[in-house]
């Protein structure tokens, strides 16, 4: 009976974004329990996202920032007009080790040390070691919201820049680096790293639910065309109360 | 009479085969060698292929950008508006940590093959040489995994003291051999004996004690550095080296064999000792097999990606001074490996057909430098052939 029905109805590909990854995969288990239909889910950045929505070879494409007007415009190419669904909000947290003293930064401040005219931490508060800067590859949502949201656009972050490929490599850097800095999704902070106010506003779900914290970006689900049937149903999860819950509990913040 | 006959042609028939069974053996031996022709010429072939399916990709670049940026340039925003693909950097990095990989691994991996095929005991050597093979057995993405999590740290919390004792042990036995050396060179020409040995000694005293305050003043300057970042050119040339060990010793090992048991009788027929055996006469005569064994490695140092991808911190920039091996560096293979996914192959943008002009270049400086480890072996063996 059950084969027979799984055959049926075609199988929810997600791919994309490795900050919504963990939403992405709590709807899919939570999904595949509930109406019995396949969801996979795989996490090769927004960008990647984007492109296997655009070739057809996902059903949704999990992104954690807008399509760019050249991803749109290639998928309407193809035929189709990408629709966005926000399904919640994240905040991208600054990190430094928990031992550095230094617990607040301007975002003046941040952007200097990424753009490499602040090098050394004596100069915004702290030890005098220089600082090491950790940002993402170039096909990672959360580096492009970053600098959309801090550094401002066309402003190139410095070469000194140190890249990893995940949020949870950055977290790993990041907590063994006495001198490091690097920013996550909110949803990845926890004890082994410290994250530093910006802007006087120390990121929590509270400060980036009523946008008192600066640093904050819509996580979206992108659809080819309006959905219908169990895409639809499944967009449409972040609205209901279970799935409130599922991104709560992922430390992300619900609409 | 008839017997006989009958005999004869019995045995002659046993050597008379049939037309159809001769034209058989015929077809199957030209099926035979046709077949192995096909595979070996299909591998050729393939080379041939990878050659031009990348080369195809990577003009496209150069029509686009030209040669100057790439090539002069150390601006790598490729992702920019306008981007800006200037690769200067990160071709030096992959120079950085393929010398600093150099370096480490060809004197060890030398004196590690003619340990093995010179002084250990055979016995011994049965097992140390599977040994340092398997770490060629080992996946590159443990080394990876390895540097970023085990040596990066270690680096950052204890770098100063572990360069420290790495210079002191590296360093003492030579400068205490280079001493000894000098002080024999220095005092050999004093005609009077007992004269010139107490100026030997004299002298032994004070390049020691130069040699000390060197070992010493660099040591305790190393000491001091504080490394910032782990994932560093320093990081990834170690566990380079230690890939491209097994490489080294293994070949190399097969030169030294190769040498044969008459040259080393001969040498020792003469009245040299081991030491005299080794360098005077068996290292010259499979030198140019252990350069062939070193380029072998030098190629797995310049082609390794997972490793540097993992642990090199991949920022495209010149390290400041330019010989600073404690801060992170990008390479072009970790480059291609990182920024594939957001190439755009639907659109051919020079964002993608840059990542193939990396490729051009790893291809032809690795099949320049096969080609002439590939000359090397040849000559050498027509050396030892006496022709």
């Amino acid at each position: 009976m059950l084969p027979a029905a799984r055959a049926a109805v075609p199988a929810i590909a997600l791919d994309g974004s490795t900050t919504v990854g963990p939403i992405a995969k709590s709807f899919a288990a939570y999904f595949m329990k509930k109406y019995g239909v396949p969801v996979t889910v795989s996490e090769s950045g927004s960008g990647n996202g984007a492109k296997s929505l655009i070739n057809g070879s996902c059903t949704i494409a999990t992104m954690s920032r807008a399509m760019k007007d050249k991803e749109s415009a290639a998928a309407r190419k193809k035929g189709f007009e990408p629709v966005s669904h926000v399904i919640a909000l994240d905040g991208l947290a600054i990190v430094v080790y928990p031992g550095n003293p230094v617990s607040s930064l301007s975002r003046a401040q941040i952007s200097a040390i990424y753009r490499g005219t602040i090098r050394n931490w004596r100069q915004v508060g702290g030890p005098d070691v220089p600082i090491v800067v950790i940002q993402r590859e170039s096909n990672s949502g959360t580096q492009e919201a970053f600098k959309n949201l801090v550094i401002g656009k066309g402003v190139p972050i410095s070469g000194r820049a140190e890249t990893q490929s995940s949020n949870g490599a950055v977290k790993n850097r990041v907590s063994a680096t006495p001198s490091a800095i690097g920013f996550l999704g909110l949803g990845y902070l926890d004890q082994s790293v410290k994250a530093v106010a910006v802007d006087g506003v120390v990121p929590s779900v509270k400060t980036v639910k009523n946008h008192t914290y600066p640093v904050t970006r819509p996580l979206f689900f992108y659809t080819a065309g309006q959905p219908s049937g169990y895409v639809q149903k499944f967009v449409e999860l972040s609205d209901t109360a279970e799935g409130r819950e599922i991104i709560k509990e992922l430390g992300f913040i619900s609409l | 009479m008839a017997e006989e006959r009958k005999a004869g042609n019995a045995e002659k028939s046993a050597f008379v085969v049939s037309a159809r069974k001769r034209l058989m053996q015929k077809g199957s031996k030209a099926a035979g060698e046709f077949l192995l022709l096909a595979i070996a010429s299909f591998v050729a072939v393939v080379v041939l292929f990878i050659f031009y399916f990348v080369a195809r990709d990577a003009v496209p670049f150069f029509e686009l950008r030209g040669f100057r940026e790439f090539f002069t340039s150390t601006d790598w925003y490729p992702a920019d508006d306008p981007p800006t693909f200037g690769a200067l950097s990160i071709i030096y990095g992959s120079l950085m940590v393929t010398l600093g990989s150099t370096l480490i691994a060809v004197p060890m991996g030398i004196v590690a093959a003619i340990c093995l095929s010179d002084i250990l005991p055979f016995s011994v050597r049965q097992y140390a040489k599977p040994v340092i093979e398997m770490l060629a057995a080992i996946p590159s993405v443990a080394y990876g995994f390895f540097a970023l999590v085990v040596l990066a740290p270690l680096l950052q919390d204890h770098g100063g003291p572990i360069l420290k004792w790495a210079w002191w042990i590296i360093a003492g036995p030579f400068l205490m051999l280079l001493v000894v050396v000098l002080a024999d060179i220095s005092s050999a020409r004093v005609e009077n004996q007992s004269f010139r040995e107490r100026m030997n000694l004299v002298l032994t005293l004070v390049f020691g004690g130069l040699a000390l305050g060197l070992l010493y003043f660099v040591g305790s300057f190393l000491g001091e550095l504080q490394i910032m970042s782990g994932t560093n050119a320093l990081n990834v040339s170690l566990i380079l080296s230690f890939m491209a060990l097994p490489t080294i010793v293994s070949v190399s090992e097969d030169a030294l064999q190769a040498v044969g048991r008459d040259l080393r009788e001969g040498s020792y027929a003469l009245g040299a000792t081991r030491a005299e055996t080794i360098v005077k006469t068996i290292l010259p005569a499979a030198s140019s097999g252990i350069l062939a064994a070193s380029i072998l490695g030098i190629m797995r140092a310049l082609g390794e990606t997972m490793v540097v991808w993992m642990a090199s911190g991949n920022s495209a920039h010149l390290p400041e001074p330019w010989y600073n091996y404690l801060e992170s560096v990008r390479t072009l293979t970790a480059t291609i490996a990182g920024d594939m996914g957001e190439a755009d192959q639907v659109t051919g943008s020079a964002r993608y057909h840059v990542l193939f002009a990396m490729g051009l270049l790893l291809l032809g400086v690795s099949f320049i430098c096969n080609l002439i480890s590939e000359r090397i072996v040849v000559r050498q063996r027509k050396i030892l052939s006496g022709r």
